[in-house]
């Protein structure tokens, strides 16, 4: 015994991973039909990570979803399709084919709409098909202010509805996974990550993603603040600049709604983009056109369904 | 000490520190969060800006501190805080996760959730009121849950000159009511600090300040950078609930899950409770290192056996010469989260590590009213009582006093017709 009081700690990053790990083991042990949902970002990537760390020397257990909209960058599409046959894993790809071939577009119908139909109705018809009882989401409670009260396990109505202020008190490690047939979870087992905490992970653990993170050329319209990355949908209005610039994305999801930042110094590997997130002062989704809407527009958006 | 990119080379370094922070609207809890997260970059310029609007649209001037914590829609528009919510920041020794809630409005439902995994616990005494029943609850609650730190912040020292009498007044009235509360609560004590600080005007919060020369102790983030937790862990009793059991294929069979507490060790012989069956660790395994020798809280491993045992999730493994006990009667503090209140006699189900029971109240001992802090008899647990009962599952579960063993010694209860957590609690005997 002369050992056993011998202090023995984890780094934070280490600890971080222990408790997302015990979180997947958690759901798949507890729900009869998860998935987890795969956005093809930087979150995504650590998140496959850390269950296929779960689940090791298995394969993970449950299929990863890509809710498309249709609109995102080449680039994604093309690494989501690499990453996906790497690690052997089961990848469903689910559209809501029907307002994508009623035309929706941000340009069309406004964002929130556009949003509503292709991400939120998306997701919640591809739940519904496969009777999903848990989703699994790579949401951080840092990104947002109305996700730092929501729980782990997030209870859904069985209309896909969140509502704050009736969740289920959340305590120690110990998860209520009980739901009612039609009801389900939607669980965050990155909730106590921060953007930097991802990063600084990727870098630990090799982790592969988009490569459009880093510092690249490509043709940008300039519309006041905000850089679009230019492609033949997006139309070009009166006052905006079109031209070649060196740029990198923070984060990533439709061509028309993300925007880029300017690449004054060249990030070409992850210590840059863990360099430049230490000096910056901006947050990671304020380039996301989609949450300029007003100070709450994602609660409201989570409410009614959205991750 | 700040974050910059050159202090950071060193993160895999870093620890993690999770605190909870409780109080109510004009004790200056939110400005304090407000100020560690804004001098810590925790908050950013576009926010901030959002909350600059906020603020305008309600036709405020300056930048109000308690709008970087009120997070929902609904409480920004009633002015109130209505749940629990969870805060990052980080410097080049930590990162910190704070568990903040309001003080006010289901204080105990609340406060309980957001301690129930914290390190260390801030506790806001405003120095013009001196010690009042409010940072009693907190104390309360706070040492009910076993959390190892306290750190009392006498705030708004500004607004009584700096004295050092009132400091003093309110340290020792406050360290007699702790010895008091000690005396009567199971486990050991924790570690109490004392800091005089103005959160508002950054006195002896992120570094020490001029104004209190009499003070010898750290600034608050000093404190909170440096406090000691490596020892917290309980390190001597090995508990490993079964999370899952691994079979991906014929010759493989793991039995995953956390270390709950203690250590495993690869070669010793280990018991299955409730079963008894015992067999030898014959490897740790993950992902990364492959065949550990030991695993150590909170590492999420796959233990192999050498033995081929009947083994499910919800059993739990421990060392023959130091066991849990495994029991299906035992008393606990329970504190009530729901409308509806506890209702004796009725099966509920309890949830203790990975495994779960139906269990009935059967009695209970006292209730402890959360306005005096006085124990009262009573015939019922309402929505934010605390209070000590007996408990008895229909079979026999394995587990530890709570003031031994946080993970096997709390559980939580679940009504199965509408599938709500109803309460939680901490076994005592």
């Amino acid at each position: 015994m002369s050992t056993a009081s011998e202090p023995k700690t984890l780094s934070h990053l280490k600890q971080l991973e222990a408790e997302s790990i015990f979180i997947i083991r958690e759901v798949a042990a507890e729900f009869k039909n998860p998935v987890m949902l795969y956005s093809v970002g930087k979150d995504s990537s650590v998140m496959v990570r850390l269950a296929q760390k779960a689940f090791h020397p298995g394969k993970i257990p449950f299929p990863l979803m890509h809710v498309d909209t249709s609109y995102k960058f080449p680039e994604m599409y093309e690494f989501r399709d690499k990453f996906i046959q790497d690690i052997g894993a089961k990848l469903i790809v689910e559209r809501n084919e029907e307002a994508i071939a009623g035309g929706a577009s941000p340009f069309k119908f406004g964002v929130q709409k556009c949003c509503g139909l292709l991400k939120t109705q998306g997701l919640l018809d591809a739940l519904t098909k496969h009777g999903f009882d848990a989703a699994f989401g790579g949401a951080r409670r840092e990104e947002e202010k109305s996700r730092a009260k929501e729980r782990v396990y997030s209870f859904r109505d069985s209309f896909g509805q969140w509502d704050p202020k009736n969740q289920r008190p959340e305590l120690w490690d110990l998860y209520n996974s009980r739901v009612n047939e039609g009801e389900s979870i939607r669980v965050f087992p990155l909730s106590n990550w921060t953007e930097l905490d991802i990063w600084l992970y990727i870098e630990m653990e090799k982790i592969p993603v988009v490569p459009i993170y880093f510092t690249h050329t490509r043709k940008i319209i300039k519309r006041k603040s905000l850089l679009i990355p230019w492609v033949s949908h997006i139309p070009v209005l009166p006052g905006d600049e079109v031209r070649e610039m060196k740029v990198r994305f923070r984060s990533l999801g439709c061509m028309s709604c993300t925007g880029a930042i300017e690449s004054t110094t060249e990030v070409h590997d992850l210590r840059g983009i863990i360099e430049d997130l230490i000096l910056t002062r901006k947050s990671e989704r304020e380039n996301r056109i989609i949450d300029h809407g007003s100070d709450s527009s994602m609660e409201q958006k989570k409410k009614e369904g959205y991750f | 000490m700040s974050l910059n990119a050159k202090t950071l080379l060193n993160y895999e370094k870093m620890d993690l520190l999770r605190f909870s922070t409780a109080g109510s609207v004009d004790d200056g809890k939110s400005t304090l969060i407000g100020r560690l997260l804004y001098d810590s970059k925790g908050v950013f310029e576009d926010q901030l800006e959002a909350i600059r609007r906020t603020t305008e649209k309600k036709g405020g001037e300056d930048i109000d501190f308690a709008l970087i914590t009120d997070g929902l829609a609904a409480e920004r528009e009633q002015g109130i805080t209505i749940d629990v919510a969870y805060r990052y920041f980080a410097t080049s020794k930590r990162k910190f996760i704070i568990g903040d809630t309001p003080g006010h409005e289901q204080y105990t439902r609340n406060m309980v959730t957001g301690a129930s995994t914290a390190d260390l616990a801030i506790i806001l005494i405003d120095a013009r009121n001196g010690v009042l029943i409010q940072s009693k609850r907190h104390g309360y609650i706070a040492r009910l849950l076993g959390i190892p730190h306290i750190l009392v912040a006498v705030n708004k020292m500004d607004l009584v000159d700096f004295k050092q009498d009132v400091y003093e007044k309110i340290k020792n009235e406050y360290a007699a009511f702790f010895r008091k509360l000690s005396g009567e609560t199971p486990g050991k004590s924790p570690e109490l600090t004392f800091i005089p600080i103005s959160a508002l005007k950054g006195d002896n919060v992120t570094v020490k300040s001029k104004a209190t020369p009499w003070y010898g102790g750290k600034s608050l983030l000093d404190h909170l950078e440096t406090v000691q937790i490596s020892k917290d862990r309980n390190m001597e009793d090995f508990r490993f609930p079964v999370q899952l059991v691994l079979r991906p294929n014929l010759d493989y069979r793991g039995f995953s899950g956390k270390v709950a507490s203690g250590r495993a060790r690869k070669g010793k012989q280990i018991v299955i409770l409730p079963s008894g069956n015992t067999a030898k660790i014959k490897s740790i395994d993950t992902f990364d290192q492959g065949d550990l020798e030991d695993a150590f809280p909170p590492m999420c491993v796959t233990l192999r056996l050498s033995e081929e045992v009947d083994i499910s999730r919800g059993d739990m493994l421990a060392y023959p010469d130091n066991q849990p006990r495994c029991d299906k009667n035992f008393s606990a503090h329970l504190c009530w989260m729901v409308k509806e209140p506890l209702a004796l006699k009725k099966k509920y189900v309890l949830k203790l590590a990975t495994g779960e029971v139906k269990a009935v109240v059967d009695s209970i001992s006292w209730v402890r009213d959360m306005k005096t802090l006085e124990k009262n008899s009573a015939s019922q647990l309402d929505l934010n009582d605390i209070g000590l009962v007996s408990l008895q599952t229909l079979k026999p579960i394995c587990f530890d006093p709570y003031a031994r063993n946080r993970v096997t010694g709390s559980f939580i209860l679940i009504d199965e017709l509408n599938n709500n957590t109803v309460a939680a609690g901490m076994i005592v005997e």
